[in-house]
């Protein structure tokens, strides 16, 4: 693949790469750690969005319950390193064996759901995501297994030899605290799942997931096992689901069912859905505007309000999300293949418009 | 006696009420061109989807080249060497033609999805053999030149010639082709039947659904005739052509 390269791309390759490296460095140095830990976040909800971009931007899967997997990562890392059952089991025991189970429970929902499309896929799979978290909100009683609401805490940092990524690190005289360390630790690993994905989607298998989204019927009458490749997006998507999931729950040290909402596996969905779908940069544009822009505005429109109106009218979470609402339609109404649409999806919508005024 | 490809006995199908397929048995020889026809309704398309897993049918057996292929899913019969095309073009739209060909690929090759990952060497050897032989079949089927370009915008007699090589690339024993000469031009339709022509000299036996009745006549080795879900006669194109059965159903209703 290396001949694929030409300088310039080799070029744009390194930038990018020391620019990734200082990022929190200067993120930091200009707007404080909090906003470094933003970026964490940013770089989770991208493996989350790769993962899910599998299952309904390759696949053609309509998931509303992906944050399922997120959780099932999260617990299994909580529940094996936390004084919760008192077992500390490290983490690269914990996040491949979350992820494993993760994959798991993406077979599970996947199985009964084969012959679904649509809309009933959506509604189905919107109901296991809930019923996940339900689970979660409940399995305290009569064996106290999750700790119901409260959640777990004092969850386990991820240790590596004898660095804890939870404290403070001295390294060439300078003090990186533990949002920085996560910072290089989630690049690392968001930079292995852009990789997994972009090899997936250029394969026989990536080719077998278009097959199937384009014309189910053909693709089996090419010998494609339907029931095989349906179930092996869900594992897939679930299984980087379940991996942002343990290293969320590293990182928090602390996990709740609330943390799993639908609300947050219909944020992950507009995250693909606005960055466009199918398209890996697209995918990656799409979580970091929906993870930094919502926080952007937390920043803005309080301190806006009391400066025009010297009170605050609307409540700031309120705001948000009307703002954020209405970025979404508007964006659906202008470019609703997304930001960075993949050629494909970007015809696909072309099709559709064309046929549509055909009809009209 | 020639060696039988396919046989299928008593085969039935029913949609509802509507008996579709009633005791339809056929038998396909090696290597020979086999017509179906039958005038619109008759179960013709019914029958090809029984015979290609997409309809599972209520009764019968079928068996093809030693596999028991009675109910079998799609990918299974595939496998076993059926491979076909839709009267109404199922390409995949939005991917090239070279890709399309590729998907063809896909049950002759291996790579699973942590090959695809690691890219090791034999996914990186079967993906290039793939691509090989997805240009090969561009070639084979006439239309390399048009290899990346997106399926959609294929003209409709390349849209035919390139179903035909996906289906192909399946390595079928038994090519079968469903109305492939629909909507095409009498210079379209000739080049067709010279494909198929080759095809079946190659070695694969083609199964064939057809309206062209003349087409059938010239291209076929044997025919079939169904009608209301029966089959009304089975033989070379000249008996066919003479069976009364065959002219009050078909032909008869024609010039009527």
């Amino acid at each position: 693949m290396s001949k694929a390269f030409d300088s310039k791309q080799i070029g744009l390759f390194i930038a990018s790469g020391i620019a990734l490296c200082v990022l929190p460095f200067v993120v930091g140095g200009a707007l404080g750690n909090s906003w470094v830990r933003i970026v964490d976040f940013a770089l989770l909800y991208v493996m989350l969005a790769l993962g899910l971009n599998i299952v309904v931007g390759f696949a053609g899967l309509l998931d509303l319950g992906f944050i399922a997997f997120y959780a099932v990562g999260a617990y299994t890392y909580a529940l094996l390193g936390s004084p919760h059952f008192g077992i500390h089991w490290p983490f690269y025991v914990t996040i491949p064996l979350g992820a494993l189970f993760a994959a798991f429970f993406g077979i599970l929902l996947g199985t009964p759901v084969l012959r679904l499309k649509g809309d009933y896929l959506a509604i189905v799979t919107l109901g296991f995501g809930e019923i996940i978290r339900i689970f979660m909100n409940n399995l305290n009683a009569p064996v106290n297994i999750t700790n119901g609401p409260q959640g777990i805490n004092l969850i386990d940092p991820i240790r590596v030899g004898a660095a804890d990524l939870g404290s403070p690190i001295n390294l060439f005289g300078m003090s990186l605290p533990p949002v920085y360390l996560y910072y290089y630790l989630f690049l690392v690993l968001t930079v292995i799942v852009v990789i997994m994905a972009s090899r997936l989607q250029h394969s026989r298998i990536g080719r077998a997931w278009v097959a199937l989204r384009e014309d189910q019927i053909a693709a089996s009458a090419m010998g494609i096992n339907i029931r095989n490749i349906k179930l092996l997006a869900f594992a897939l998507g679930a299984l980087s689901g379940g991996v942002a999931g343990g290293l969320f729950s590293a990182f928090q040290g602390f996990v709740s069912p609330e943390s799993f909402s639908l609300l947050e596996s219909i944020m992950i969905l507009a995250m693909i859905v606005l960055g466009g779908m199918g398209n890996i940069a697209g995918v990656i544009l799409g979580a970091v505007v929906l993870t930094i822009a919502p926080e952007i505005l937390r920043d803005v429109i309080g301190p806006l309000q009391m400066k025009t109106m010297g009170r605050m009218l609307i409540d700031p979470e309120n705001a948000r999300m009307l703002l954020f609402g209405i970025a979404m339609v508007v964006m659906m109404l202008v470019r609703p293949e997304g930001m960075l649409p993949s050629k494909r999806r970007k015809a696909e919508f072309k099709d559709a418009k064309e046929a549509a005024a055909q009809k009209g | 006696m020639a060696e039988v490809l396919l046989k299928i006995e008593g085969i039935n199908k029913r949609f509802g009420g509507l008996h579709a397929l009633s005791d339809v048995g056929l038998t396909i020889n090696k290597g020979e061109i086999y017509g179906l026809i039958g005038p619109n309704g008759a179960g013709k398309t019914t029958l090809f989807n029984v015979l290609t897993g997409l309809y599972v049918p209520d009764e019968g057996s079928f068996t093809f080249d030693g596999h028991n292929l009675f109910q079998a899913k799609p990918h299974v019969v595939v496998n076993a060497g059926i491979a076909r095309t839709f009267q109404n073009i199922r390409l995949f739209a939005e991917m090239t033609a070279l890709e399309n060909v590729m998907v063809g690929r896909h049950i002759r090759s291996k790579a699973g999805a942590l090959g695809a990952v690691l890219r090791d060497r034999r996914t990186r050897e079967e993906e290039k053999a793939i691509t090989a032989k997805a240009w090969e079949l561009l070639e084979y089927v006439g239309i390399a030149d048009v290899a990346d370009e997106r399926a959609r915008n294929l003209s409709y007699g390349h849209q035919r010639r390139l179903e035909i090589a996906r289906a192909l690339a399946t390595e079928p024993k038994l090519l079968a082709l469903d109305e492939p000469a629909a909507g095409m031009n009498p210079r379209e339709t000739e080049e067709l039947k010279e494909l198929m022509s080759k095809i079946a000299k190659s070695g694969t036996t083609v199964l064939l659904i057809e309206h062209d009745v003349k087409l059938m006549m010239g291209l076929c080795d044997r025919i079939a005739v169904l009608d209301y879900g029966k089959k009304i006669a089975e033989g070379i194109p000249e008996e066919v052509r003479k069976n009364p059965r065959v002219i009050e159903a078909y032909l008869g209703a024609a010039h009527a």
